[in-house]
């Protein structure tokens, strides 16, 4: 699904965020991206997502090169990926729903449809009943949730998600982990960036580190004992 | 996304473009002062020239008559008898480019100037009639053009039977020139304003778009076209044109209804019953075009420029 061959990149000024990164990642799993901050984390994410080219080597998704993909295809390619900010990224001027709902419209869905996937959406991370209010009055891990309904919505295969507990205490953290991981049960290839390790080393999943631009660990737990 | 048929995807196209056309009238009408104001601006430059313009077609109206009131005068041979001129007189009338000849005796002349020139004796002292008789050929307003008149001018004194033909043009002339003036006058001021109101509607559409600068990221985030996130602006600026020209016809509108019954008075004066042309409907659907082209091409070429330079990080 995503596979990054001697990928780097280098900020103007000549700072190297990421520096020959090399890895591959099944379509399928999920798999989180740690490090401190300022590791690459963020620009390795990226890279996948196109907000960022490579300045050498290759990144390829879904067996696409990211690199032949002109201005003009991003917005069609970047509908195939949910993204999920830590800071949210939501619309505070229209209701949950209107903001779940706005891939779908950029989509170009029809109207019937749009309504159903989005309460499936929403249904899914617990908060139909709010689908009327602002993202304004909710609390800060019910706005995540929407922003989970909002990069699931359009059914993409592959999910990032960067830092998506940073300002959430552990139990709600917990809980937003769980969310991803029903996603990737049902075949969606999940790429948490987080430096959680707490949280992280309690689930079983494969972990990528970063550290200065290199990537320097990839564990990878036994296929026995990932679940699915 | 592709298995949707062709169909299915215009109607939600334009279900889409339909939200959007409301939408952007919702987000603006929530600010009506600021919309007031933008749209004000627009009108006052859109009124200024349609205003001007209606002013000269009520100005060509009146030279309109007063090119009417430019009477040509035959002067006939002293040969031609009184019956013969009276037969030029009824030819004449039947062309179409002739709306009125009057026919002036010699002996009706020589009253007329006896009792008005006060040398009566001395004209009766003479032993013939000094004076010709006269034509009066008024050409028919349709023809009234000063190369029209002109040249029926000269075809008139080229008629065998005609001595002299007569007409003072030079002040019609004088008239349509400066009138030609001014309509270029009009022009050059239009096309300025209407590359004022491009900057105004360019400028508002510039402040928008950094007022909603989060939202065209997110949207860039999620996979929005550059076209998706430029159509809310484009309706903006439609209805930025469309209100502005809604408040320049109002604003003339009112302007010549204020003007209308003082003119009216003047034309009483002069025994004249002109009366002040309004608004056509040609004009007015030229004004509301116009707004809403410029409106929309203003927006676009805001758009155009600082779309590109938002760009998620």
């Amino acid at each position: 699904m995503i596979r990054f061959s001697h990928a780097c990149k280098r900020y103007p000024g000549g700072y190297d965020a990421l520096n020959q990164v090399n890895f591959h990642m099944p379509a399928g799993q999920m798999a989180f991206l740690t490090g401190h901050s300022g590791a690459g984390k963020s620009t390795l994410l990226k890279l996948i997502a196109l907000l960022e080219r490579a300045s050498r080597g290759q990144v390829f998704v879904n067996g696409q090169n990211l690199a032949k993909i002109s201005r003009k295809r991003i917005p069609f390619f970047r509908r195939n990926i949910g993204i999920i900010f830590q800071d949210h990224q939501l619309l505070f001027d229209r209701t949950v729903f209107d903001n779940v709902a706005l891939p779908l419209i950029i989509a170009g869905l029809p109207q019937r449809d749009v309504g159903k996937r989005v309460r499936a959406a929403l249904d899914k991370v617990g908060l139909l009943k709010k689908e009327r209010v602002y993202p304004i009055t909710l609390s800060g891990g019910e706005q995540q949730r929407v922003g989970i309904a909002r990069a699931v919505v359009n059914k993409p295969p592959l999910l990032l998600a960067d830092e998506p507990t940073g300002n959430l205490d552990p139990e709600l953290s917990r809980e937003i982990m769980h969310i991803f991981e029903d996603f990737s049960q049902v075949g969606v290839t999940v790429l948490v960036a987080s430096h959680d390790l707490d949280l992280i080393s309690q689930l079983p999943y494969r972990q990528l580190t970063l550290k200065a631009g290199r990537l320097i660990g990839d564990t990878d737990p036994s296929p026995l004992e990932q679940v699915g | 996304m592709s298995r949707l048929n062709i169909a299915t995807r215009a109607r939600v196209l334009l279900l889409r473009h339909l939200q959007v056309f409301f939408y952007s009238l919702g987000q603006l009408s929530r600010h009506p002062l600021s919309l007031f104001m933008t749209a004000a601006v627009i009108g006052i430059a859109l009124a200024l020239p349609t205003g001007l313009h209606v002013l000269l077609q009520n100005a060509q109206q009146i030279s309109g008559g007063w090119d009417g009131a430019a009477q040509i005068s035959l002067f006939l041979k002293k040969s031609v008898s009184d019956k013969q001129a009276r037969s030029l007189a009824r030819q004449l009338r039947q062309r179409n480019e002739i709306a009125k000849v009057s026919y002036i005796s010699r002996e009706q002349a020589l009253q007329e100037f006896q009792q008005q020139s006060g040398f009566g004796d001395a004209l009766k002292a003479l032993k013939k009639n000094p004076l010709p008789s006269v034509l009066i050929v008024q050409p028919a307003l349709a023809h009234s053009k000063p190369q029209q008149t002109a040249a029926l001018l000269e075809e008139l004194r080229r008629n065998s039977r005609v001595d002299i033909a007569q007409l003072d043009m030079q002040w019609v002339k004088r008239l349509y020139a400066i009138m030609d003036i001014v309509r270029r006058g009009v022009l050059v001021l239009a096309g300025l304003l209407a590359l004022a109101v491009l900057l105004v509607v360019g400028n508002t559409i510039r402040l928008a778009i950094q007022n909603r600068r989060n939202e065209i990221v997110v949207m860039k985030l999620i996979g929005g076209t550059d076209a998706f996130i430029r159509r809310p602006f484009l309706y903006t600026g439609f209805w930025y044109g469309l209100f502005g020209a809604l408040l320049a016809f109002i604003m003339v509108y009112t302007t010549l209804l204020l003007l209308s019954g003082p003119v009216e008075k003047l034309a009483a004066l002069y025994h004249n019953n002109f009366e002040l042309s309004r608004l056509d409907s040609g004009t007015a659907l030229v004004l509301l075009l116009a707004g809403v082209m410029l409106g929309l091409v203003g927006s676009w070429l805001a758009v155009g420029r600082h779309l590109r330079e938002i760009e998620p990080v």
